[in-house]
């Protein structure tokens, strides 16, 4: 395997509804916004191209990454499409990886979107159940909010979890969003407001759970060759892994930990894991893209995360799976204000405040989720913040993260049956 | 699919309803025995021949060894691993709010079964909780033919 590196990437504003764009022209204009950034790459230099898209239903339109393909004016050069629940756009990143580390490529485009405005919210909701088990799961009563909602009850009974530590996590998303102009939901809230929202399924409420969105992004990737010759700040991609678990929560077995380099045995020996508290196959992708970018202390090697929050409380479960803090940690680590942004203002008591930023841009609760741009959409912020170009690209430096030498991206599908990590360094 | 004309919603730019519907045959094949089990008042869970893992929701081969499973009869009382009661839900569903969901834990089971409470408020439910299964008189075939209520402590 050679180096591969990112040299650009484009996004679109998430919104609920771009009902005057169609998925070809949101991916285009993210692309276009790519293309401008790197003045002395050219469209020639492409060598193919993988697209990311979750759901056939939503757009009721099979092949759709064949139409952004010829639409871009990328035929006839290599294409494919990636699908993989919620971490569609984290498998195409990597798909786009593994093209030009093989040597296959030596510029590979990754494009994602999704369409989620043309039904209804309730039927989006039961669109994306439909990626649970049609047998046991959906008929009892389809709903994603509500899985998540059983595993943070496990998560609250095992460890202590409060819905005021999950409600820190939406204040903190929303309230860096604020600065984020590609986000659709900005706002400032506090933990009244949080709890106070409407009740979606015991103990989430509105404001614990992200929204569904439009929105395409892009992302270039290209080998050490082709990066120094076009790019200025080019990030290399030093560490890619993966893992999956089984499609049905109630499936999950209740064994031994999956263990980091930083832990050891002791640390869990009352625990039964994954169970439905935790997320095995994110603690896998976690392991296998520390080992490779030679992590072995992850919430010290590590400047930001942007990760996977569908919910508040799967962020908090996710800080564990990463190995950001023990097992069980989980709320103690929002409470500390370690995830929390330096520079805003959250009204929240902080003390270690800012040590260790996760979703500076906001995340997917406030940027929105349209699902097969959203694990690219990360990597752009990602790739953002590891170039020190935060003020070009978004118009203001308050969510620029000091320094940032080593970024992790993490996207996360179904109740996490496939999860990505990769990692991103600046050079 | 109505022929009365197009709806419009819009024309600028132009949003048309775009109706779709379908029905498939179904097979529940190589799970069938479970659902013909709900209709008469059996909860079958399935267990593996080479390593003795034991499924609460079956499955014909294990997904720890890989081996065939054999059918194996689930006591029909159990406990609340976890739970939530749903205010909303996907649309299918959306009529029967509030509902609440449980994944139920058995004695002498690895893994867990999804299924509905009923019978209680939302706000007396909690993990450890005994519950029993109950059988729809008349079956539609579907997962939703069995359910939980509250079991009497023992
Ligand atoms: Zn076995």
């Amino acid at each position: 395997m050679r180096p591969v590196y990112m040299i650009s990437g484009g996004i679109t504003k998430f919104a609920k509804a771009h009902q005057d764009k169609d998925f070809r022209l949101m991916v285009k204009e993210a692309y276009d916004y790519a293309l401008r950034d790197v003045p002395r790459f050219s469209k020639d230099m492409i060598d193919g191209a993988v697209g990311s898209y979750f759901s056939d239903h939503f757009t009721r339109q099979l092949k759709a990454a064949s139409m952004v393909q010829d639409y871009l004016g990328l035929c006839p050069k290599p294409s494919k499409r990636v699908e993989g629940g919620g971490a569609t756009g984290g498998l195409c990143f990597q798909s786009a990886w593994e093209a030009v580390a093989s040597g296959r490529m030596n510029c590979c485009l990754a494009f994602g979107f999704e369409t989620m405005s043309r039904v209804n919210t309730w039927k989006g909701n039961e669109f994306i159940a439909l990626a649970s088990d049609t047998n046991f799961d959906f008929p009892v009563g389809g709903f994603y909010s509500g899985y998540y909602a059983m595993m943070v009850q496990r998560h609250m009974h095992e460890f202590g979890t409060t819905v005021e530590q999950m409600a820190m996590v939406s204040i903190k998303n929303h309230a860096n969003a604020c600065y984020n102009p590609y986000a659709q939901k900005a706002k400032r809230l506090t933990i009244k407001q949080v709890r106070e929202s409407p009740m979606v399924a015991t103990p989430l409420t509105m404001e614990d759970i992200c929204t569904m969105s439009d929105g395409a992004a892009v992302c270039f990737l290209a080998s050490e060759a082709v990066a120094s010759k076009v790019c200025n700040h080019p990030v290399k991609i030093s560490g890619v892994g993966s893992g999956s678990d089984a499609m049905r929560m109630a499936d999950r077995p209740h064994g031994k930990v999956i263990l980091l380099p930083h832990e050891r045995e002791a640390d869990y020996r009352e625990l039964k894991y994954p169970g439905v508290h935790s997320f095995r196959g994110g603690r896998m992708a976690a392991k296998l893209a520390y080992e490779m970018a030679g992590i072995s202390n992850p919430g010290k090697e590590l400047s930001f995360i942007e990760l996977h929050d569908a919910y508040t409380s799967s962020e908090i479960q996710t800080y564990e799976d990463l190995g950001l803090c023990k097992y069980g940690e989980g709320g103690h680590f929002v409470e500390s204000g370690m995830p929390f942004l330096p520079a805003v203002d959250y009204g929240l008591e902080l003390p270690d405040r800012g040590l260790l930023p996760v979703n500076p841009s906001g995340g997917l609760l406030a940027c929105g989720h349209p699902v097969g741009a959203t694990g690219l959409m990360q990597a752009v912020f990602a790739f953002w913040q590891l170039q020190g170009s935060v003020e070009k690209h978004l118009g203001n430096g308050k969510l620029q993260v000091k320094n940032a030498k080593r970024g992790l991206i993490h996207s996360h599908a179904g109740t996490g049956t496939y999860i990505t990590v990769s990692i991103m360094e600046a050079v | 699919m109505e022929n009365k004309g197009t709806i419009v919603y819009g024309i600028d730019p132009l949003v048309i309803r775009d109706h779709y519907e379908i029905d498939y045959l179904h097979s529940y094949a190589e799970d069938s025995p479970f659902f013909i089990g709900l209709t008469k008042g059996k909860l079958l869970g399935s267990r593996c021949t080479a390593c003795g893992y034991t499924y609460s929701t079956p499955r014909a081969h294990c997904m720890e060894c890989g081996e065939p499973t054999i059918w194996h009869q689930l006591p029909l009382t159990g406990r609340i691993h976890t739970f939530t009661t749903c205010h909303y839900g996907g649309e299918a569903f959306l009529k029967e709010t509030p509902f609440t969901l449980i994944l139920v834990e058995f004695a002498d089971a690895d893994t867990l079964f999804l299924s509905r409470l009923k019978g209680m408020q939302p706000d007396q439910v909690h993990i450890g909780l005994p519950v029993v299964a109950r059988f729809a008189k008349v079956p539609s075939f579907k997962v939703t033919d069995v359910w939980f209520e509250p079991a009497d402590e023992e």
